[in-house]
């Protein structure tokens, strides 16, 4: 019996990635990060500032999301994400880029307590990063 | 009739008002093939959100207390509309397909004595409507800048359709836009975004779901997002829309410089071959009377 199921990454603008292959996928949910394997219960939830980790056998991902949806069912994972980048694509200035972003967002005042808490997580996962 | 010369010149502008329609009309077909390929990309995103939102709202324990995105504000007296066109012209009856559309519903709301409020997406429409509902516009937004519809522009504008319901200025919001059916048929559509329209969509899947949060935290945060991204579908079908409306638009308006190109040609043939034979006559007649 295989211990593998389907992830498919979509963002507006395309099906961004999809896997038949993976054994084990970390996604930063909203209450803290939760990793899913097979045969895992049907699940919805939602993505806070984070990294996602995508095991497989063809090697290990990492993918950097803002935001998103995810659905887990019948062993297929679906995540919706406007914002992803892939950590091996990503390099220095881009990051250095979406932290100032983030920082600035963070800073506002006139922001609700909710997409403050966002723009720090932002700040705090990109500093990881460094 | 025309004089030789004026004949010649028109037949050379036309010709070079076919070269340009032509030029056009290739551009169209470049840019409808990307048009179309993100329109299809951007399909399973937003299916998947429906469905997403659509398990959620059936799952949803307490129906009273539904956000008021999904449920609506309880009243229907004021309607926002999002009329969406494009930026240019030269695209046959795409943005006059949107107005007539949009312009009707409006005709019908203000029949029933409820207050309308629009917002313009694209600078064709805004010039179409301010000369009719100029003070209802209150916002026009254009993306000429950008080059291809992306989402961080949808976002923007489903940004400030929030903002705005969240404050309380209206009740019910609808979007125009032309859906792409094939090159030739382009379906004006009015959708209602808030309150969320499900009615009529089965839900066929027994499943239950683990929600995590709850589902009413859930859906507070995928409602907003539901609507840009409901907003950015009907901008990549308009988008799409646009290219193949401009395309067979070009592609009339080649034919029809052709077709004119061919009978200003049989005229000036034919005025030139009378005025050779009027000059033949003349030579002749004053030939035989010597």
């Amino acid at each position: 019996m295989s211990e593998e199921f389907k992830v498919e990454i979509v963002n507006p603008e395309k099906s961004f990635l999809v896997k038949d292959d993976v054994s084990e996928v970390v996604v930063p949910a909203f209450e803290g990060e939760m990793g899913i394997l097979k045969d895992h219960i049907s699940i919805i939830s939602f993505l806070k500032p984070g990294i996602i980790k995508i095991l497989s056998k063809s090697g290990d991902e990492n993918y950097y999301v803002e935001d998103g949806i995810v659905e887990f069912k019948n062993n297929n994972l679906s995540i919706l994400t406007s914002t992803i980048f892939n950590l091996a694509d990503m390099d220095k200035s881009k990051q250095q880029d979406l932290l100032k972003q983030a920082e600035e967002e963070a800073n506002k005042t006139d922001i609700n307590d909710q997409s403050k808490y966002l723009a720090d997580q932002k700040v705090e996962v990109l500093k990881t990063l460094n | 009739m025309a004089s030789l010369d004026d004949l010649k010149k028109r037949i050379a502008s036309v010709k070079s008002t076919q070269k340009i329609t032509k030029a056009m009309k290739m551009v169209a077909a470049a840019k409808l093939r990307r048009a179309q390929e993100s329109a299809e990309k951007g399909r399973p995103y937003s299916e998947k959100m429906n469905n997403v939102i659509l398990n959620l709202s059936n799952g949803i324990s307490d129906k009273e207390n539904a956000p008021k995105l999904l449920s609506g504000t309880g009243q229907e007296k004021t309607h926002l509309c999002v009329v969406m066109t494009s930026d240019r012209g030269l695209c046959g009856g795409f943005n006059s397909n949107i107005i007539k559309k949009a312009k009707s519903y409006f005709a019908k709301i203000l029949d029933e004595g409820k207050e309308l409020k629009i917002i313009t997406v694209g600078s064709k429409g805004n010039d179409q409507l301010k000369r009719v509902y100029g003070d209802k516009i209150i916002e026009n937004i254009s993306f000429k800048e950008s080059k291809n519809a992306n989402y961080f522009d949808a976002d923007k504008v489903g940004k400030m359709v929030i903002e705005k319901f969240e404050a309380g200025e209206f009740d019910v919001c609808t979007i125009f836009y032309n859906q792409f059916k094939n090159v030739i048929t382009q379906i004006p559509q009015a959708q209602q975004i808030i309150p969320l329209n499900n009615e009529g969509e089965e839900n066929n899947s027994e499943e239950s779901y683990e929600f995590e949060p709850d589902e009413d935290e859930i859906l507070s945060n995928l409602l907003p997002k539901n609507i840009s991204t409901q907003i950015f579908k009907a901008m990549l079908e308009n988008s799409a829309s646009e290219q193949g409306s401009r395309m067979s638009a070009m592609d009339n308006a080649t034919r029809n410089a052709g077709e004119m190109v061919d009978k200003l040609t049989i005229e000036y043939n034919r005025s030139r071959q009378a005025a050779i034979t009027k000059e033949l006559i003349e030579i002749i007649s004053g030939a035989e009377s010597l």
